[in-house]
């Protein structure tokens, strides 16, 4: 079997997986996360991604913007609703993503700043 | 030569998943050559052009979405698969997340906090109708996520999906500009915080413009996903059996 290919397979085993975990546990996630969980405690217990994954899982991350395209043309269902809530809706979606970029990358670096210049203090 | 013939051609394409799947991934096509030819200037965003061309012309031959998705739906299906893979980065970095778990925690924290209470304050103060409300709360979580997380809180998952790619596509076109401004040139936050506001789509721009950025991204973006796949629908049920 090509590599890409029994990389994609394991992707689904695990998706499956996740799926079967979510229904029988009745846990409150997704399917694919609770995949993504196994599959991320299965590779720390591995230790190393095999290389057919990391191809499949590389190719999926590379074209990730493509795959969401089908649920945004999905806007045309809703061309009334959201003209008729255009405002609350693009100030919303606007607005709060600009504030949520920049509280968390200024969280970060602070944060980041502060353990490097704390480590430098333990060394002198 | 009368044009019945490719008329009845059209008619029967259209009705096929072969249409929808085409022009999905030829307009994708297109819409990557546009992002290059601007040298990936994120207002090109190819998912936005893409979309911008699908739904011109599914309006132009007055094709329905629901035709349109029976095709579409091969790719749309990939995200499942993908946000699975995202386990892939997460623990091939896993050694340096592992030094950075106190910021990664904390902005974590501190991002989907302002991203769920800004969204739902500035929709409420704004007279959002509830449903639209509740499909806006989990906005910038990947749209599969954000479609479960609707369906357990009572918005509707098609439009949480909608507003999920629209906030990627802000998040990816107007990172560089607010990160610029607030002067973080760390490209491990820069990917960070576009991974946690906007998701897979700010990852994909990060990945774009520089690998760490798009690590730390796909990071931000697969936690982000997994806490609110857990709390959103947990703090949703307290709050309303607390009212």
């Amino acid at each position: 079997m090509s590599d890409v290919l029994s990389g994609f397979t394991w992707l689904l085993v695990f998706q499956c997986a996740g799926e079967a975990l979510v229904r029988l546990a009745g846990l409150p996630i997704p399917g694919p996360v609770a995949g993504m969980a196994l599959l991320f405690v299965a590779l720390l217990l591995r230790g190393k991604a095999p290389g057919a994954l990391a191809a499949a899982a590389g190719g999926l991350g590379q074209h990730l913007s493509l795959l969401f395209v089908p649920a945004g043309v999905g806007v045309m269902m809703y061309v009334g609703q959201v003209a008729a809530e255009w405002l609350p809706i693009l100030v919303a979606l606007v607005v709060s993503t600009v504030l949520s970029i920049a509280a968390t990358a200024l969280t970060f670096s602070w944060l980041v700043r502060r353990q490097r210049d704390a480590q430098a203090q333990d060394r002198t | 030569m009368s044009a019945q013939p490719f008329f009845e051609l059209w008619v029967y394409l259209a009705a096929t998943p072969l249409a929808g799947l085409t022009l999905t991934l030829v307009a994708y096509a297109v819409a990557w050559k546009c992002y290059q030819r601007t040298a990936m200037h994120p207002i090109a965003n190819p998912v936005l052009v893409s979309v911008a061309l699908i739904v011109a012309v599914l309006w132009a031959s007055g094709t329905r979405y629901q035709t349109y998705f029976d095709g579409a739906q091969f790719v749309h299906f990939l995200l499942g698969p993908a946000v699975v893979g995202l386990a892939v980065p997460l623990a091939r970095e896993w050694g340096s997340v592992r030094k950075l778990a106190l910021p990664i925690a904390v902005s974590l924290v501190v991002g989907s906090t302002v991203a769920l209470v800004s969204t739902v304050a500035l929709a409420h103060a704004l007279g959002a109708t509830p449903a639209t409300l509740l499909s806006l709360a989990p906005k910038s979580v990947t749209a599969p996520i954000a479609m479960g997380i609707a369906q357990k809180i009572g918005g509707v998952p098609a439009l949480a999906a909608v507003f999920a790619v629209t906030t990627g596509v802000i998040g990816a076109a107007l990172g560089k500009y607010v990160l610029d401004a607030c002067r973080v040139r760390d490209w491990r936050a820069r990917g960070f915080a576009l991974g946690l506001a906007a998701h897979g789509i700010g990852t994909a721009r990060a990945f774009q413009v520089n690998a760490d950025a798009g690590t730390y991204a796909s990071i931000a973006f697969a936690l982000h996903g997994f806490i609110a796949a857990v709390l959103f629908p947990l703090g949703y049920a307290l709050l309303v059996r607390g009212a």
